[in-house]
């Protein structure tokens, strides 16, 4: 960039020349979203067998998968900046709001996604790259470009992208894909739906306006009612199922147990209530339960943090 | 709000992304170094030609 643009630039998003700051573009890799792939991909990490990996290692394997899911973000954003401007929970991103053109943000998501896999299988192993390289394709393609906007499954197969950082960290340590990792995996997959239709029945106009066919605009809040509890059942069962494997323990049975319980409660009153119901309270359960979805995942992986971290035997063995 | 302003505002955020991405550099530099002793490190002890033959690095004549 020269100082040729100078002579027209300003200081705010809505001219035509604003300066884009590093904040900005730090903004494109979803950080909020990165937080927690960095916690699910730590606990991988933590909790994979073996010796395991030299702590540079381990933290230069964990700083890759978050770049990784930071350069799918980027993608993300530049593929939906156009319905990202229509809805309100994503209209002040760095594209719709004009603080970074979208070719950057494309450059940015390509270079990272390059930088990021290569560097996992140097620093770990080529499966470890490979599968990186396959969620930030899933995302970015199968998710962003075509689940996203042509069918109300998008959540529920799109979900996987976020399912794989546990995964990723296990493989990072093992060179294999276990049992345990698919749980990891199959963790996240079962609770992003019930946790995005959460916040659709919440944020409807939002969904409505850009034309993405969430299950609410497809076939009626009736029915993604019903579809939270479903989920949240076969969600409960396999989250209390997983305190019996390698990455469970008294510890995190007794999370499960607790957690899956309120979980269940509130997606049982979201499945009872009607829409006169939610529209009196201002969806307060629909609204508890988006947040008690978040602490949901984090109590679940800081359980198996915890059984990682616990002297070997504490359970007894079950399997 | 003046050319001066204006100009100063610019080279203030061109200045802090100019330091961040300089931080972000550094930063993977050493991140490259430490991973590259520590992988040296594991690979273990090396013994090569260097500049003199060394027969007893030659491999044994039928096995």
């Amino acid at each position: 960039m020269t100082d040729a643009s100078l002579h027209i630039a300003t200081g705010g998003p809505e001219t035509a020349e604003y300066e884009p700051t590093f904040g900005d573009y730090f903004a494109l890799l979803k950080p909020r979203v990165m937080s927690l792939v960095v916690f699910t991909a730590l606990v991988g990490i933590l909790a994979a067998p073996s010796a395991g990996l030299h702590p540079v290692e381990a933290f230069a394997a964990l700083l890759f998968i978050a770049i990784g899911a930071g350069a799918s973000g980027a993608l993300n954003m530049w593929w939906d900046a156009d319905i990202d401007g229509v809805m309100k929970r994503t209209a002040k991103r760095p594209i719709p709001s004009g603080r970074v053109t979208p070719k950057d943000a494309l450059h940015l998501g390509l270079g990272l996604s390059l930088l990021s896999v290569m560097m996992l299988w140097l620093t770990t192993n080529w499966l470890a790259g490979a599968l990186l390289a396959f969620t930030i394709f899933f995302y970015a393609v199968v998710y962003s470009m075509w689940l996203k906007r042509s069918t109300p499954q998008n959540i529920v197969i799109g979900g996987a992208a976020g399912a794989f950082p546990p995964m990723i960290g296990w493989v990072a340590v093992t060179g294999s894909v276990s049992v345990e990792a698919v749980l990891m995996f199959a963790l996240i997959f079962m609770w992003t739906p019930p946790h995005f239709w959460a916040l659709a029945l919440f944020m409807r106009s939002d969904y409505d306006d850009a034309g993405v066919p969430m299950l609410t605009v497809t076939h009626g809040r009736r029915a993604t009612r019903r579809h939270i509890l479903a989920y949240t059942v076969l969600l409960a069962a396999l989250a209390v199922g997983a305190a019996f494997t390698g990455i469970g323990g008294p510890v995190y049975l007794a999370v499960a147990v607790i957690a899956n319980a309120i979980f269940l409660r509130d997606a049982f009153r979201i499945s009872r209530r009607s829409e006169a119901d939610a529209e009196a309270d201002n969806f307060r359960v629909e609204r508890s339960f988006f947040r008690f979805s978040l602490l949901y995942l984090f109590l679940h992986f800081g359980a198996i943090w915890v059984e990682a971290v616990l002297p070997q035997g504490a359970w007894g063995g079950f399997f | 709000m003046s050319f001066e302003n204006v100009t100063s505002d610019v080279h203030i955020k061109r200045r802090s992304r100019n330091l961040g991405v300089a931080a972000c550099l550094v930063g993977f530099m050493v991140l490259l170094f430490a991973l590259t002793m520590v992988k040296v490190q594991e690979t273990g002890a090396n013994q090569g030609f260097d500049h003199v033959v060394r027969p007893e690095l030659l491999p044994v004549e039928g096995s």
